[in-house]
């Protein structure tokens, strides 16, 4: 008879597929046979459509409106307007900034494509031609786009509603469209440091408005229960028990009567964070019709209506000896929030983490101002795949480096190296207030330059530039190099709250008694693949296979309360929360060992997937052979059952960091710029899944390479969304998409159960400062020093032309 | 106006209906048909998410009305497997590539690269990027999807030769 060996300890370590495993994702067979279940796949009995009257205009005063002519289309139920939802106390909600916003617009409208009136409809068909027959009568007010007029003594008043409020959510508001100013750090002490300075530059730095766009827009079913008073909301939803709690609080529907469900979501990038007018009009709707209402935005309403990201006007300042030792910086901003102030920030940050400006470096003194001002552009604010606001701090120091760089002719790469904070140097204490929990960034850049063979590709540029003054060429090649900081995983609880809603994160872990499990988190994937690296950590810490642990997310009514899924918070709170629910799993299973085994706990061992007696390891019991015992025999002192809850909240953030290198060749009489070779080395700590990393970074470096080349929302004077479809708003295709190199570095986060850091969003706060570094680099031995993104043909053909150097 | 009456094959079977004759080809077949596996993305023709195959062509269904379909042969998504359920070989690389993020685009991707295989059954990477320009992913950065079509390409190609 033949035995069979068992299994090596590596065989059972690989049967987990565990930490460290390309795990193939289990998601990928509903997706790729067309049977995920998307927000408008949900299709219910007697299901009614909402559709939205939105303003043609900028600024207008609301005359009056007629609904009759659209109420007489065949299979139109009804149309809201402010006036209806008046009663009910909705025609305002609360945004997540401490602001509100019109559900429907209340008398006036204050951005092109508000939502004026709601039209529910038996089909999409049916509701689209109401649309166009509600009769509204506009009065035409003066518009403010220019954020830097908005706060003019004659400026015109934008948001009556709150006119007499002067003191804001986040302290007082200096003029009626100012909506905070917000300070960290050492304003005198930084402007000594300036004044002292041998060396000062100063910048003026734009971060364009730009939008997430993901591939699904926005959308819910909502579908009031008469009978039982049970509101079911569907939704593209990033954060489902925050919406829940909202959706109580703005109803008074008692929350145990409210569940919300995200289902497949089709990217959200920020996107899908907010709570927007459409979800309040067709909860209003269900309860008013008793049916169920579905709204989803076209692609136009969700460019023109649901969370810009970015409008950030940046000036920055930095001090430094002669040598490049930087010995301060300074910042202010004027932010752009648009008609109500509905930023997706934690609540005692109204402009995020900005404050991660000082960045990879070792800056002793700094100051931070933001200023946040009202304009008749759509509201958000949101932080489009990146912490909040850090991307527009990571552009701000990336840039503001290369152009201390030129100043002191210092090689861009050479003069961050001399500033950044070293490894001995972590945990570091940021003169902004931030504790950095870990980091070795020059071993990171080191290896990054070796990479790209970075003297090589300099030397290459001084060929370029001699033969390009002898008319050889026509290309200038750019080198652009950045080395980010990011800051994610938001809590800790003491500090971050959304709305008073304390950012924890959760996981519930349930052992069956087959050895086989169910998990359950209060995050939700758009896209990152939770079902398929979470179980990983689940099977890492209980040594159950990933393949036997499903893993849930998205329904409140099972789910474990959380903030959900964005500023890369699922790996570094979620993550945690799972890491330790296994661990309380483990604990109970040693006792029930303990047990079986007939031997003291503290003999015992944990090895992969058993506990084996301290050495004896022939004698141990498997965790399936553990959870079975768990239900099925009477141990003393033990509840049956082996199942455990973590809510997680975590001591400290953590910091990602990269270092990236991209080559573009710019063709000056035409503006194209090619990008020939980008480089991305990416530190997030421990790595779960490693396909899964690459795929997040290439995906975030093209969300980058839309956004530096090509991607703006822009606003004529008279309040027009200029090119609003995806006719105008770029999204690259394949023919422009690079090719990637993807690295890495591993320097654990100390406070992460397993270490790991978060890294979906590092991509987009990285990519976008080496692509613009790039682009200025090509020029900058011709005498440029900063040109605003987006750098798309026609601006990059602008910037050759005012330095004379198209044909 | 009065609905008209279609007939078409849809994943091989033949199917009679009644339709508005404004009713977009995407709405039909997601609503009229559950065949949800289409998307939509754009309303204007740029994103490629509700690409079906028509006549042996690659079409955005946002773009049809549901007669200019009429007496055509479509295949959606849901056809692309073989009768029995196994993945097609372009669904396999797909899973096997990391293809795919958050699964919107791949239903309109993966029916194009179907037909673009067709087309063109050993596509060099330049004409992969060249092929699925219609499509827009923004997950991705199509770097793994143009792994998955080659890799669908050489399994197909085997597939053919030991045939």
């Amino acid at each position: 008879m033949n035995v069979q060996s068992p299994p090596s300890r590596e065989e059972r370590i690989k049967k987990l597929q565990g930490l460290g495993s390309s795990r193939k994702r289990v998601e990928d067979a509903r997706f790729t046979q067309g049977t995920g279940n998307y927000v408008d796949d949900i299709k219910l009995p007697g299901m009614l459509f909402g559709d939205f009257v939105r303003s043609p205009y900028g600024h207008a005063r609301i005359k009056s409106i007629d609904k009759e002519a659209a109420l007489a289309v065949p299979g139109v139920i009804a149309v809201l307007t402010a006036e209806d939802l008046k009663p009910l106390n909705l025609h305002y909600m609360p945004t997540l900034a401490g602001d509100v916003q019109a559900v429907l617009a209340d008398e006036k409208v204050l951005f092109q494509n508000q939502e004026v009136a709601f039209v529910v409809a038996q089909d999409r068909y049916a509701a689209a031609d109401a649309v166009e027959l509600v009769e509204v009568d506009y009065e035409e007010l003066p518009v403010i786009n220019d954020a830097f007029k908005a706060l003019d003594d004659d400026a015109p008043l934008l948001r009556e509603d709150i006119k007499d409020k002067m003191e804001g959510a986040h302290g007082p508001r200096k003029h009626h469209n100012h909506i905070f100013l917000w300070e960290e750090g050492d304003k005198e002490g930084t402007e000594q440091a300036l004044n002292n300075a041998e060396v000062m530059v100063e910048e003026k730095i734009t971060y364009q408005r730009v939008h997430p766009c993901p591939l699904e827009t926005c959308g819910c079913v909502a579908s009031m229960d008469k009978i039982n008073g049970k509101l079911t909301l569907w939704g593209t939803f990033q954060a489902p028990h925050a919406v829940r709690t909202v959706a109580s609080l703005i109803t008074n529907i008692p929350e145990h009567n409210i569940r919300v469900v995200s289902p497949d979501i089709g990217g959200g990038f920020g996107n899908k964070v907010g709570v927007y007018p459409g979800y309040i009009c067709s909860v209003v709707a269900s309860i008013v019709t008793g049916k169920p209402v579905k709204w989803v935005e076209d692609r136009i309403e969700n460019l023109t209506s649901t969370a810009f990201a970015r409008d950030y006007h940046m000036t920055g300042k930095i001090a430094a000896t002669a040598d490049g030792k930087i010995t301060g910086l300074w910042t202010h901003v004027l932010a752009d929030h648009g008609a109500f102030d509905a930023c997706a920030d934690p609540t005692k940050f109204p402009a995020g983490f900005f404050h991660i400006v000082t960045g990879s470096y070792d800056i002793p003194i700094a100051y931070v101002g933001v200023d946040g001002v009202y304009t008749n552009k759509a509201p958000g604010g949101v932080a489009y795949r990146c912490s909040f606001r850090v991307t527009e701090a990571a552009y701000l120091i990336e840039r503001m480096i290369d152009v201390l760089a030129r100043k002191l002719d210092m090689d861009p790469v050479e003069l961050r190296i001399k500033n950044f904070i070293k490894k001995e140097q972590f945990p570091y204490q940021s003169a902004l207030g931030w504790e950095y929990d870990s980091g070795d960034y020059h071993t990171a850049m080191d290896q990054a330059t070796k990479a790209v063979d970075y003297p090589a590709l300099r030397a290459e540029q001084a060929e370029n530039r001699v033969a390009f003054d002898r008319g050889e060429t026509r290309n200038l090649m750019g080198i652009g190099v950045a080395f980010f900081t990011e800051i994610v995983g938001a809590g800790p609880v003491k500090n971050c709250d959304i709305l008073g809603l304390g950012m924890f994160d959760s996981c519930e872990i349930r052992i069956h008694p087959t050895g086989s499990a169910i998990a359950r988190l209060g995050t939700i994937s758009q896209g990152q693949g939770h079902a398929t690296t979470f179980a990983q950590i689940v099977a890492s810490e209980i040594g159950i296979p990933a393949e036997d642990i499903t893993l849930e997310e998205g329904d409140t009514d099972t789910a474990p309360y959380g903030l959900g899924t964005y500023g890369s918070r699922s790996t570094p709170v979620a993550g945690a929360a799972t890491a330790m629910a296994g661990r309380k799993i483990r604990a109970k299973a040693q006792m029930i060992a303990a047990y079986l085994l007939e031997v003291h706990e503290g003999d015992l061992e944990w090895d992969v997937d058993r506990f084996q007696i301290k050495g004896n390891p022939e004698a141990h019991k498997t965790m399936k052979e553990i959870a079975f015992a768990s239900y099925n025999q009477a141990i003393p002192g033990l509840e049956p059952g082996l199942e455990a809850v973590s809510y997680y909240d975590p001591p400290n953030m953590t910091y990602p960091f990269g270092a990236y290198f991209c080559v573009v060749d710019v063709d000056v009489d035409t503006g194209v710029t090619d990008i020939r070779k980008f480089y991305a080395l990416d530190d997030c700590g421990t790595r779960i899944n490693p396909m899964i990393i690459e795929g997040q970074v290439h995906g975030g470096l093209t969300e980058a390479v839309a956004i530096a080349m090509g991607q703006e929302i822009s606003y004529d004077e008279i309040g027009n969304v200029k090119g609003a479809s995806l006719m105008d708003f770029y999204l690259p295709t394949a023919v422009e998409t690079p090719t990637y190199e993807t690295d890495f570095t591993v320097t654990p986060s100390p406070h992460h159960p397993i270490g790991a850091k978060g890294v979906g969003e590092s991509p987009n706060v990285g990519g976008v400062p080496a692509l613009s570094n790039a682009v200025n680099d090509a020029f900058a031995h011709k005498g440029l020093v900063h040109t605003q993104m987006p750098h798309d043909h026609w601006r990059v053909w602008q910037t050759a032309q005012r330095l004379g150097l198209t044909g | 106006m009065s609905d008209i009456d279609v007939k078409m094959t849809i994943n091989g079977q033949e199917i009679e209906a009644k339709a508005d004759p404004r009713t977009l080809l995407i709405h039909f077949l997601r609503e009229d048909q559950n065949l949800t596996g289409a998307h939509i993305g754009c309303d204007t023709s740029h994103c490629g998410a509700c690409t079906v195959d028509i006549d042996g062509k690659s079409v955005k269904s946002c773009t049809v009305f549901v007669g200019q379909a009429n007496g055509s042969d479509i295949t959606t998504i849901e056809g692309i497997a073989h009768p029995d359920g196994t993945l097609h070989a372009i669904q396999e690389a797909f899973r096997q590539n990391h293809g795919l993020q958050c699964g919107f685009c791949t239903p309109g991707m993966i029916t194009r690269a179907y037909r673009l295989l067709q087309e063109n059954p050993t596509p060099t990477e330049t004409e992969i990027r060249y092929g699925i320009s219609g499509n827009l992913c923004r997950c991705t950065g199509y770097q793994n999807i143009v792994k998955s079509i080659m890799a669908a390409s050489r399994e197909l190609s085997l597939k053919e030769a030991a045939e």
